[in-house]
């Protein structure tokens, strides 16, 4: 309904154009070598995993090597050497993948280890990893195989992010609230299994939902304590949405004040893999996790469509004078919006808490915009809007990995994001006629 | 086109009830919707406008009078302020063309639309609340030397110039019974004065056709009156008005053509009185209602108040 | 614990470059949105810009020192024509949500071990100082006193930097008193009304970006000047702080976003040291690294609670609340 919308639609393939050229940067450079990339992360991190690709004594330079766990992931090129180092932030587990694309044609990674090698951060802070290199034929997974365990992961990262997103979009649809602490309210729950579960040895299927219980009632609290007032003061969207800045802010380094920087597991995080078939591999963990992501989405999304609570709460998104003129009680759905959005939340912090593996003070804030991603991506205030945008994002992110580097593996969904608001705000599933 | 406002100002009648002259003959063979005007300042073509399923505005050919006061009415939601939203460039239409003083309109952005001459008012009232009434008055002007970036750094390249703006100002707020607000912030008027301060505020820019949409709405009765005024005067200028209002007292008071719009489409258009006659309208627009005076629908008019 | 220390260490960060790269920057938000209303989000990527910009001219391409940031303010401009022609239509919380996103893929980009040779990913750059130093007209030496005595390049990288914020006040300051201001305070209120009475609200909203972009780049030269450009430094967190700093002096006023900057990192400072001192003899029970974290947490608390008591902040006028609804 505005006069710039003239310009900007002139003017959106060059943006188009702009965003894209990142991309074909990125993934141009991407495949050429790097000048001098030996260390990476070296002054950032206090520990280093290391080591040394040689054939037959002489060093191989400019092999490609990953190196993922705890959220992190780094890429490094070896030196004239053969040498590598990173710097990773934790004393954990990680993953280290060579890239056999990048050594030299008829060698390959031989004997008992395959190209993926796990290493254990120890006390000492440093590990070294070598891969036996020799004449072979190279352990390719196939590229079927690859997609078809992106798509798995990005299934179960998406599932993850909709329990997240869900909540967010409920909010900002009832009360238009673009809420920052959300991220916070992810880490909450994860930050509560692993007190329950961890440090009080509750067994982990009690202390999860517990953890969930709490997760809903912080929401509440958060509703009554500052969002419920602040609405009543009648502060602006913009104001509210500073607000939840600062909250989340300061809940963020509240966590940080109890568990410190580093990273803490919940039980049960080294579950077996399970071989599906080809290379494609699952943990218990990943199955069982997607399995609560389904059923309680399913609950929700019943919930939202035939209770007396959930046609409320979408005839407030709807029109929120309406529904309160035609006597809903704004206020009290307003409430349990909270309610549900924080407790979905919690059990999507449990669930990326083992998915990452592992729980940090600031993990929600890691992907607070991928859930705004997945919200906008499916049209604002729309909850199943939110579920799917959060499936495309999760999918989105993992499979666009398999050609972009791993470190810029979100730039995709954010690029996403940015394009989505500019050429329709109303998302995939929203109406046009919403957004005022 | 001068720019300035003819001198000396005509004099705003002593007795505020005594009607003025309409203007008449302003339309060429009888009157009907769509009816060619004998000098239209505003025509328009095959204008259409749908929100989702739902069409808003839906015009084949709709001429404005030039230097006459015309009324747009019709029940809610007929497409009054969509259609004024598209005439002003705020809204693009589905199809059609327009123009305004001969020239084409279509995909001219609004703020082309203002300095072309057509300015215009908004139902919700748009005063600027922090700033004052003074400058929400010097926002008004067009062509300010320091509106551009470089020159605005340097005073003495505007200076002058946002003398000559202010002084226009205040002439204008006397007029409009605001000078003694001039320094307060615009947030603290009451409804019917921003209503004034926008009108005075769009005058500023010296237009051509003044659209004002809803201008009695939320204002004082005690305000009414000299806002009627205000609304004559700019005729007697030697400008077009087109307004969009429910109150009609008002348009019958001051309108001089009425134009009728129902479900989006213009359904009658004439001479005031004889528009109210109309069947068409009656039904659209009144329904059962129809023989109670027209004034009084609004609630605001008993019927010793009208003339 | 050594109070007297504690005290002399805050009160030096008036002058620090630290403080003065997040007037600059506050400077150029409170352009953006105390001013225009645009709720930049990404004000952090704006300084990124301005420091990898300034170091990576110097070390790739060998400019001097004022090409560097010369290159600087170009990326910014840049920056904000990519950003700004598409999404000044949106509406404020989109707005912040794009550039908030926006900032966070540069980030990545700097980040990313793909582009290492020019931009030394997680490491950051280093080691640009040659040109500017050579240019330093302070002969050896100590210069200032008390808590703000400083070497020769300090004292070189610090008058530069208050020369830019004096120059970047005094263009805020006359910009604001002229037409061009009015017009810009107009759209912050309703840009709807602006454009009827025929102004190009989007020119005038994408200059607004420009040049508030412009001083953010600065802020993120001055941020580089010192030391060396760190890629953890620019991220969402430094948006957050940054408007912290501007909300606490007040959004749209001039002199607010250098008081918020100041007040800002003295406070931060002497949080920064009195509270693990306070814990190292015992009086705050807790351990001194949770001390440290106990500033940040303030940080948030403070936003809330200005954002809701007095959203002018200290320099803002009482009926002059600045914020778009």
């Amino acid at each position: 309904m505005s006069a710039t919308g003239f310009t900007a639609t002139r003017l959106r393939p060059t943006l188009l154009v702009i965003f894209g050229g990142l991309l074909v940067l990125a993934a141009l450079f991407g495949s050429a070598p790097a000048a001098h990339a030996d260390e990476v992360g070296i002054e950032d991190n206090p520990y280093r995993v290391s080591g040394n690709v040689q054939y037959n004594g002489d060093p191989l330079e400019g092999v490609k090597l990953t190196v993922e766990g705890g959220g992190y992931d780094a890429e490094v090129e070896t030196d004239a050497e053969g040498k590598w180092r990173v710097g990773v932030p934790e004393k954990s587990e990680y993953k280290v993948t060579l890239d056999e694309s990048t050594l030299p044609d008829g060698v390959a990674v031989v004997g008992d280890t395959s190209n993926v090698q796990t290493v254990t951060v120890g006390p000492g802070g440093r590990v070294t990893t070598n891969f036996f290199i020799g004449k072979g034929e190279r352990n390719v997974t196939p590229f079927f195989d690859q997609v078809v365990q992106r798509l798995v992961s990005g299934l179960n990262f998406g599932l993850m992010l909709g329990l997240a997103a869900v909540g967010l979009s409920l909010v900002f649809g009832t009360t238009g609230l673009s809420n920052f602490a959300h991220a916070e309210m992810v880490t909450f729950g994860a930050l509560v299994a692993w007190f329950l579960g961890a440090a009080l040895s509750v067994p982990i299927f009690i202390a999860i939902p517990l953890a969930i219980l709490l997760s809903a009632l912080f929401g509440l609290g958060m509703d009554v304590g500052i969002w419920r007032p602040l609405r009543r003061k009648g502060l602006g969207t913009v104001q509210l949405m500073i607000v939840s800045i600062g909250l989340s802010l300061a809940l963020r380094y509240v966590f940080q004040f109890f568990i410190g920087g580093g990273t803490l597991q919940l039980p049960g995080s080294n579950s077996p893999e399970i071989p599906l078939f080809g290379a494609v591999k699952l943990t218990v963990i990943d199955i069982v996790s997607m399995g609560i992501s389904i059923v309680v989405i399913a609950a929700f999304a019943f919930w939202l469509l035939f209770t007396r609570i959930g046609k409320a709460t979408r005839a407030i998104s709807d029109n929120p004078s309406l529904a309160a003129a035609s006597g809903i009680n704004v206020d009290r759905v307003v409430r349990i919006v909270w309610i549900m959005a924080a407790g979905l939340a919690g059990l999507a912090g449990v669930l990326y808490a083992y998915y990452r593996p592992g729980l940090k003070w600031d993990m929600g804030a890691q992907i607070l915009l991928l859930v705004f991603a997945a919200v906008t991506l499916g049209g604002l205030g729309t909850a199943f809007g939110a579920l799917v945008g959060a499936l495309v994002v999760g999918i989105l992110v993992e499979i666009s990995s398999l050609w972009i580097p791993a470190d810029l593996k979100y730039v995709g969904a954010l690029v996403v994001l940015i394009l989505i608001l500019l050429l329709r705000p109303q998302g995939i599933l929203g109406r046009r006629e919403r957004i005022g | 086109m001068s720019s300035e406002i003819p001198e000396p100002v005509p004099p705003v009648s002593p007795m505020p009830h005594a009607p003025r002259p309409k203007s008449v003959g302003l339309h060429k063979g009888e009157p009907a919707p769509g009816v060619a005007k004998v000098d239209p300042i505003i025509v328009a073509d095959g204008i259409t406008r749908t929100f989702g399923g739902l069409t808003a505005v839906n015009v084949e050919h709709l001429e404005i009078p030039r230097n006459a006061i015309t009324a747009l009415i019709g029940p809610n939601g007929a497409g009054k302020t969509t259609l004024f939203n598209l005439l002003t460039g705020f809204d693009k239409p589905d199809t059609g063309s327009w123009t305004f003083d001969g020239k084409s309109l279509s995909n001219v952005p609004a703020y082309r639309v203002a300095r072309m001459g057509q300015v215009r008012t908004f139902q919700l009232t748009k005063a600027l609340g922090l700033l004052t009434v003074l400058e929400n008055m010097k926002l008004g002007a067009k062509g300010q030397t320091g509106e551009n970036f470089f020159q605005g750094l340097f005073p003495a390249l505007w200076r002058k110039q946002d003398k000559e703006i202010e002084q226009k100002a205040l002439d204008l707020l006397v007029k409009f019974k605001l000078d003694a607000k001039k320094d307060d912030f615009a947030a603290s008027l009451s409804g019917g004065q921003r209503k004034l301060l926008e009108m005075a505020r769009a005058l500023m820019s010296d237009p051509v056709l003044v659209m004002l949409d809803e201008p009695m709405a939320g204002v004082n009765p005690a305000l009414t009156q000299s806002l009627l005024d205000k609304i004559l005067d700019l005729k007697d200028e030697g400008m077009t008005v087109l307004f969009v209002e429910h109150d009609m007292h008002m348009v019958r008071h001051i309108a001089d053509w009425v134009i009728v719009m129902a479900e989006g489409q213009v359904v009658a258009e004439g001479p005031p009185l004889e528009v109210m006659q109309n069947p068409a309208v009656i039904d659209a627009y009144l329904g059962a209602h129809q023989e109670i005076d027209l004034g009084e629908l609004t609630g605001r008019y008993t019927p010793e108040g009208k003339n | 614990m050594d109070l007297a220390q504690i005290l002399s260490n805050s009160v030096a960060f008036i002058i620090a470059p630290a403080t003065i790269a997040y007037a600059l920057a506050a400077i150029g938000l409170s352009v953006q949105f105390g001013y225009a209303g645009l709720l930049n989000m990404g004000i952090a990527a704006y300084m990124a810009i301005g420091a990898y910009g300034y170091a990576i001219s110097v070390l790739t391409f060998g400019f001097p020192w004022w090409g560097g940031v010369l290159v600087g303010i170009v990326g910014s401009v840049i920056f904000s024509l990519i950003l700004g022609i598409p999404t000044l239509r949106l509406r404020g919380d989109y707005l912040a949500i794009v550039t908030i996103a926006a900032a966070e893929v540069l980030r990545l980009l700097f980040l990313t071990a793909t582009f290492d040779s020019v931009t030394g990913s997680a490491d950051g750059l280093s080691g640009y100082h040659n040109s500017f130093r050579a240019a330093n007209p302070f002969p050896e030496g100590t210069y200032g006193f008390g808590p703000w005595e400083m070497s020769a390049n300090g004292a070189w990288v610090t008058t530069i930097g208050v020369l830019l914020v004096a120059v970047s006040l005094l263009v805020v300051w006359a910009l604001m008193r002229s037409p061009w201001g009015r017009v810009l305070k107009g759209i912050r209120e309703d840009e709807d009304a602006v454009r009827a009475l025929g102004k190009n609200v989007f020119s005038f909203k994408l200059q607004a970006l420009v040049l508030g972009g412009v001083f953010g780049a600065l802020g993120g030269v001055v941020y580089a000047l010192p030391s060396s450009v760190n890629p953890g430094s620019y991220v969402t967190s430094l948006t957050f702080f940054v408007y912290t700093a501007l909300l606490l002096g007040g959004a749209a006023t001039v002199f607010g976003p250098v008081l918020g900057s100041i007040l800002f990192w003295v406070l931060q400072t002497f949080l920064g040291n009195i509270l693990p001192g306070l814990a190292s003899i015992g009086v705050l029970p807790v351990s001194s690294s949770q001390a440290s974290t106990l500033r940040f947490i303030l940080v948030g608390v403070a936003l809330m609670l200005i954002v809701i008591f007095r959203p002018q902040g200290i320099l803002g006028n009482k009926k002059e609340l600045t914020f778009v609804k």
